[in-house]
């Protein structure tokens, strides 16, 4: 017989992650979406399984792991961070250390995987924990500038280590994402060429797109059971009430050491598969607009949510892209004819000296790239966010959950 | 008040080595010159309910941060069981067994009752961030026990219907239950409660005293009261201490202080004037 909805008789089935059937229902079906989207056997979402697309979507799993680094932080903890960039060029190096080859002039071990993926994380954590006390003794806006002199001390150790970082503007490749059990010459997975697995043809985008969504799953699971037991409820008192969480019993200086320390922990293991998905990276990669798009997605996604730090994730990774369909529509629809084509105009340079509010053609004439028009819209959601919607995309989830449910308002 | 709480309460009540649970010894504090205790000293006993009174400003929330060590006084020692609290840090106190409420409500607004409270339960519980993050069987396991404390607690509060709100949107009196609650969760030997019943009408008042009785009578844990309303201290206190500009004026039963010719002066006389 089926009980009340929403009845639940043990603790253990309300504290369950998906404690009710629709969340466990949604969740098998996108699980089930997410494995076939490379076969492009869904119709109407097979586009999605285009190597462009996966590119996408493996960029948004590797981001996923960074802002779930970046949410426990600010979100949970309440501490600003700008630093998060900082961070993930420390993964992206240690990986490339440990993991890259062997011979001179540029540094590299030669190591698998399984031990410069781990590395990357623990390297940052170490090198949070050690810069912590200093940045967790001040607050908001102080906070943010200390965490904003890391990303320029980075950027100028990366630019300037050459045999680490490959130089500035050169950069060097990263090791790819290949699982051997040591320094044997084939590896005995390799997720960047194509092959058979259980019988079927893979390509190796879709082999990345596999392994990255796994591990982003991974750290999602992490993330949200820390977000729900004792050490997450610690990071959350701090946030909303400092003295009062000390005079409960939480240690605040230790448990925002903490955060700093698992923040960078993840943005450590992001960084280091941003870089070996990507391949080649140049040491300018890990720049302050990379650790303004983690914010971005922090605020747009929602603060504090699991849930938010993926649809953060996913709308700031898309977003470059549908911004730059965008533009070329909007050009193609100026070079036409028409009322259309006056309007079009205004907002989009069709030669290199027109005007237009954006300009595709980099670096001449007036007006934005296609680069600065998303960071506009990245400050300008920010802003919207902040003021109409705190809660970000998330929130506007639950309102429209809330629309059928009647929320909080169930029994 | 059911089982598990009940039960801390036996496993407490042994042979104790101390002479007073809290004492406070000749406490001198100043803000920047400006005198806000001005040399206190009392002791509360296990399961005391000990009060402290006096008109405002008089340094009576002072007297808490000064326990907690959130102040650090200027001269004087406050001890626990005979240790010296001096040095410590708040959260340390807490793990002590020091509980506490606030004048102005201080719950984190954004987590729901549940989490209030489960936070209160913060220095019993045990699962490091590692257990937390894998929910390994112990981590979980720990969840749930504390779960059914809590539960309890919001049984004894009658405060089920909110459980699950964030306790930012609830109304005023829920909010000073849950605090109430927060506090109890921490298990603690002393409980400290700056003015519970502040902005309170007469029902949400007597609803207060109620719990509080409870807790002393039922829970065995000693309660530090301060209070502005003299009516609800000379009912419910054991022992008062009345305090005025940061001074001790008079200290002992109900009936003693309530005609000790300084307090009638200090505290009633302010009363009349107010008027
Ligand atoms: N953090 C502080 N900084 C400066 N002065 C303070 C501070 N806390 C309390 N005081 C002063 O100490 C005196 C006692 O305040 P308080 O302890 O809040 O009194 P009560 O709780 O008895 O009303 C007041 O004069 C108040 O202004
Ligand atoms: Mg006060």
């Amino acid at each position: 017989m089926r009980g009340r909805p929403l009845l639940y008789t043990s603790y253990q089935a309300d504290q369950a992650l998906l404690n009710t059937t629709t969340k466990k229902v949604m969740l098998g079906l996108l699980l089930l979406v997410v494995a076939t989207i490379p076969f492009q056997v869904i119709p109407g979402l097979d586009f999605l399984g285009s190597d462009d697309w996966l590119r996408l979507l493996s960029t948004t799993a590797i981001f996923v792991v960074g802002a779930l680094g970046l949410n426990l932080l600010t979100g949970l903890a309440g501490q600003v961070s700008l630093g998060h960039a900082f961070f993930m060029g420390v993964g992206a190096y240690t990986a490339v250390w440990l993991g890259g080859p062997e011979d001179a002039p540029l540094l590299g071990l030669g190591l698998p995987i399984w031990i410069w993926l781990p590395a990357a994380g623990i390297v940052a954590a170490l090198i949070g924990v050690a810069v912590g006390p200093t940045a967790v003794r001040v607050r908001g806006l102080y906070l943010a500038i200390v965490t904003l002199g890391l990303v320029f001390i980075g950027d100028y150790v990366f630019r300037n280590w050459d045999s680490l970082s490959g130089g500035a503007q050169v950069g060097r490749d990263f090791p790819p994402l290949q699982f051997r059990l040591w320094k044997e010459e084939e590896p005995l997975i390799d997720f960047t060429t194509p092959g058979t697995w259980f019988g079927v043809e893979v390509s190796g985008l879709a082999k990345s797109f596999f392994l990255l969504v796994t591990i982003a799953v991974v750290f999602t699971l992490l993330a949200k059971n820390l977000q729900r037991t004792r050490v997450g409820r610690a990071f959350m008192s701090i946030r909303d009430r400092d003295i009062a969480a000390e005079i409960m019993g939480v240690d605040e200086f230790g448990y925002k050491l903490l955060a700093f320390g698992i923040s960078s922990f993840f943005a450590g293991i992001s960084g280091a598969l941003l870089a070996s998905f990507v391949v080649r990276v140049i040491p300018e990669r890990w720049d302050l607009f990379l650790s303004v798009q983690f914010i971005a997605i922090i605020l747009i996604g929602g603060a504090g949510t699991v849930t938010g730090a993926i649809l953060g994730s996913a709308f700031v990774v898309l977003l470059p892209r549908l911004v730059g369909d965008f533009t070329q529509w909007l050009q193609s629809v100026a070079l036409g004819e028409g009322f259309g084509s006056a309007i079009a105009n205004v907002f989009v340079a069709t030669t290199p000296n027109d005007f237009g509010l954006v300009n595709t053609f980099a670096g001449i004439g007036p007006g934005l790239s296609v680069a600065q028009l998303n960071l506009v819209i990245y400050g300008l959601l920010i802003i919207g966010f902040l003021i109409f919607e705190p809660l970000g995309l998330y929130g506007i989830w639950l309102r429209i959950r809330n629309y059928w449910k009647g929320w909080p308002f169930t029994y | 008040m059911s089982g598990k709480l009940l039960q801390r309460r036996a496993e407490r009540s042994g042979p104790k080595s101390y002479e007073h649970l809290l004492e406070v010894k000749d406490v001198h504090l100043a803000f920047k010159g400006v005198k806000a205790i001005a040399g206190v000293s009392f002791h509360v006993d296990d399961g005391e309910l000990f009060a402290i009174i006096g008109p405002n400003g008089a340094g009576k929330t002072s007297l808490f941060n000064v326990v907690n060590q959130v102040y650090e006084p200027q001269q004087g020692d406050v001890r626990w069981k005979g240790e010296s609290l001096m040095g410590l840090k708040p959260n340390q106190t807490a793990e002590r067994g020091i509980a506490r409420t606030f004048q102005n409500i201080a719950l984190f607004p954004h987590m729901t009752v549940i989490e209030n409270l489960l936070t209160g339960r913060h220095v019993r519980m045990r699962t490091s961030w590692l257990a937390g993050s894998v929910w390994l069987g112990k981590a979980k396991r720990e969840e749930i026990e504390n779960r059914e404390i809590v539960e309890d607690i919001i049984d004894f509060l009658e405060i089920e219907q909110w459980r699950k709100y964030p306790v930012g949107l609830l109304p005023y009196g829920i909010q000073k239950r849950v605090e109430l609650g927060r506090a109890l969760a921490m298990d603690p030997e002393l409980l400290m409660l700056d003015e519970p019943v502040a902005g309170m009408n007469l029902e949400e008042t007597e609803d207060m005293a109620r719990f509080i009785l409870d807790v002393q009578d039922e829970l065995g844990i000693a309660v530090l009261l301060v209070e502005h309303d003299m009516g609800l201290v000379m009912d419910i206190a054991d022992r008062i201490l009345v305090v005025d500009f940061g001074k001790p004026i008079a200290e002992g039963t109900p009936q003693s202080v309530q005609h000790n010719p300084n307090v009638v002066k200090a505290y009633l006389g302010e009363e009349v004037e107010t008027v």
